[in-house]
Formats: structure tokens, C-alpha cells, sequence
């Protein structure tokens, strides 16, 4: 860092062309969250093919947000980056095997005559092979 | 520390305050678990509806597009705000967080209507599995926002009190992250609750 930068200097510095960005991140956002609508509402696509374009769609716009808004990525952002990627692993370990767990467990579970009686006498339900 | 010139210490203070920023990040992080476990709540219950409604009969769809726009516009302003701040324009400072605070408001009070608007159609919070984790989960959201708000509120109070201090940049520079921060969450609230609510597979 120049030693004859002033504060001032040093503070634009960290953020020049932001409006730039910005504005970019901003039109970005619209656009997806517009896009992501109107495919849902207007029955464009169905199914699991509209399931997985809507939830690109939104991780589109995180990584959106992330780099325009939030900042991420620029040179100082290293740590900030580690603290995100582990805290995205945690997120699926815990999404992902509540959801697993749980789908197995009604699986196993939930049978039509299986009503709350039968719990109650301590009836386990028989597995479904 | 003789010869410390003002870009010596501006930088120390420019360290400081970047570990600072990264401990608030930290704490995004942390926030982010428990948006995820509410999440997970959420996708795990959704289909028990004990008879009451489902996703597909209570969401306001053009309702909740308005919203979501009103939210991003807000994270859209907050950062204007601090370009300003970055420039050294207070008024800019304080127009954009003004109009960033009433844009917060309008989303709080337009999340607060449609709470009101579902409760008193009987399907409050108790009615079943499926709205208690919705509730749960957008109820959260807006208790974030409605502290945002309380933050924004104090941050101009001191903004006019003390002007643009090393201190209060710091401090709006957090704010700017969490407020970043919850539009996030909401962007996969309207995903996963909203959108993926509305459409059958």
C-alpha cells in the first residue's frame, strides 16, 4: 500500500466502480427472480425439469448477490470464502439428512392402517422390504 | 510508532476494522445454520397438513413477487447508501438509508398482512405441521428485518449525532452486509416456499 495513499483514498479504493457493480448485481437480481416467476406462473416448463431451473435460477442469484452486493471474491475475501464453503457443507449435511431421514422414516413408517392406536400400544410398524 | 504516517495508521484501522467485518461475517455464517434447520423443518413438514390447506391454496403469488422486489430494490439502495458513505456524502448517506428503511418497512408490513390475513382465515401457526414450520421460517425472516429496521433507525440517529466516524462506517458496513444477508435468505424463502409451494410435480 502507498504510504502517501490518505484515508479517504484508501476507502475508495476498496470500492471503486461499485455503482457499477451495483447496479449490475441489482438488474442481475430482477432479472432471475422475474424469470424464476414467470416460469412458475406461466406453467413453462414442468416437473422436475422446472424444480431443478427454478433452484438454479436461485443459487444463479446467491452467487449474484454473493459477488455484487456482498463483495465476495475480491482479493481480501479469502477467509470469508472458507467460512462460506464450510458453512455450505454444514447447510447440506443438515438439509439433506433431515430430508433423507425423515423420507425414510415416513417410508417405514406411514402405512395406511398404521393409525394413532396402534401407536399408542406400542406397535411397531412392519418394514417395508 | 515515531514516524507513523496517516496512511500507516488509516491501514492499521483499515485491519482492524476488516477483522471486525469478518467476525460479523462469521456470524452470517452461523445465521445461515439456523435459516437451514428451519429450512429443513420446513421441507420436512410441508406436506402434513392435518387436513388444513396446502401450500397450493394459501399463497398470493402476484402478492409475494411484490414483495420479494420491494426487498431486493432495498438491498439495491442500502448499497448506494454506502457508496455514498464511501464518498464522504452524508445527505446521499441519509436519503438512501431512509428510503432503504421505508423499503424494509413496506416488506415487514406487507409480511405482517398477509400473517393477519392467513390467521384470521383460521390457518394460523396452529392449525398444522406445514404452517407451523412456515410460520416458523418467514416469521424468523421477518424478525431479522424488523431488527435490521430497529439498526437502521439507530444508525441515523448517531449518523446525525456524531457524523461520519471511523466508528459509524464500520458499523453501517456491518449493517450493509446483514441487510445483503436477508435478502439472500428471502431470494430461497420465495424459491423453496413460495415457488416450489405453487407447483405440482
Amino acid at each position: 500500500m502507498n504510504k502517501n495513499t490518505t484515508v479517504q483514498e484508501i476507502h475508495t479504493q476498496e470500492h471503486e466502480g461499485s455503482l457499477i457493480a451495483y447496479t449490475i448485481g441489482f438488474i442481475l437480481s430482477i432479472g432471475l427472480t422475474l424469470i424464476a416467476y414467470f416460469i412458475v406462473v406461466h406453467h413453462v416448463l414442468s416437473g422436475w425439469g422446472l424444480l431443478s431451473v427454478i433452484l438454479e435460477l436461485a443459487v444463479a442469484q446467491l452467487i449474484v448477490q454473493l459477488v455484487f452486493f456482498l463483495h465476495l471474491g475480491n482479493r481480501k475475501s479469502h477467509w470469508n470464502i472458507m467460512a462460506f464453503v464450510f458453512m455450505l457443507i454444514v447447510l447440506l449435511i443438515i438439509v439433506i439428512g433431515s430430508i433423507w431421514i425423515m423420507k425414510n422414516l415416513n417410508y417405514n413408517m406411514a402405512t395406511p392402517i398404521q393409525t394413532d392406536n396402534a401407536v399408542q400400544k406400542g406397535e411397531s410398524a412392519q418394514p417395508v422390504l | 510508532m515515531s514516524h507513523t504516517t496517516i496512511a500507516e495508521l488509516a491501514h492499521e484501522h483499515q485491519v482492524a476494522d476488516d477483522k471486525t467485518a469478518f467476525g460479523f461475517w462469521v456470524y452470517l455464517m452461523t445465521d445461515c445454520i439456523l435459516f437451514a434447520t428451519l429450512f429443513a423443518t420446513y421441507a420436512v413438514l410441508h406436506n402434513n397438513t392435518y387436513g388444513g390447506p396446502s401450500s397450493h391454496d394459501i399463497f398470493d403469488m402476484p402478492f409475494v413477487l411484490r414483495e420479494t422486489l420491494v426487498l431486493l430494490t432495498s438491498s439495491f439502495t442500502c448499497g448506494l447508501g454506502m457508496l455514498a458513505l464511501h464518498r464522504g456524502n452524508k445527505t446521499g448517506l441519509k436519503v438512501w438509508f431512509t428510503i432503504t428503511f421505508l423499503l424494509g418497512l413496506t416488506f415487514l408490513g406487507m409480511e405482517l398482512n398477509e400473517f393477519h390475513h392467513l390467521a384470521t382465515e383460521g390457518n394460523s401457526w396452529r392449525r398444522s405441521g406445514f404452517l407451523s414450520s412456515y410460520f416458523t421460517l418467514v416469521g424468523t425472516h421477518g424478525l431479522h428485518i424488523a431488527t435490521g429496521l430497529l439498526w437502521t433507525i439507530v444508525l441515523m440517529i448517531q449518523v446525525s449525532r456524531q457524523g461520519l466516524t471511523r466508528g459509524i462506517t464500520r458499523r453501517l458496513t456491518l449493517f450493509s452486509m446483514f441487510w445483503h444477508f436477508l435478502d439472500i435468505v428471502w431470494i430461497f424463502i420465495f424459491t423453496i416456499v413460495y415457488l416450489m409451494g405453487v407447483i405440482t410435480i
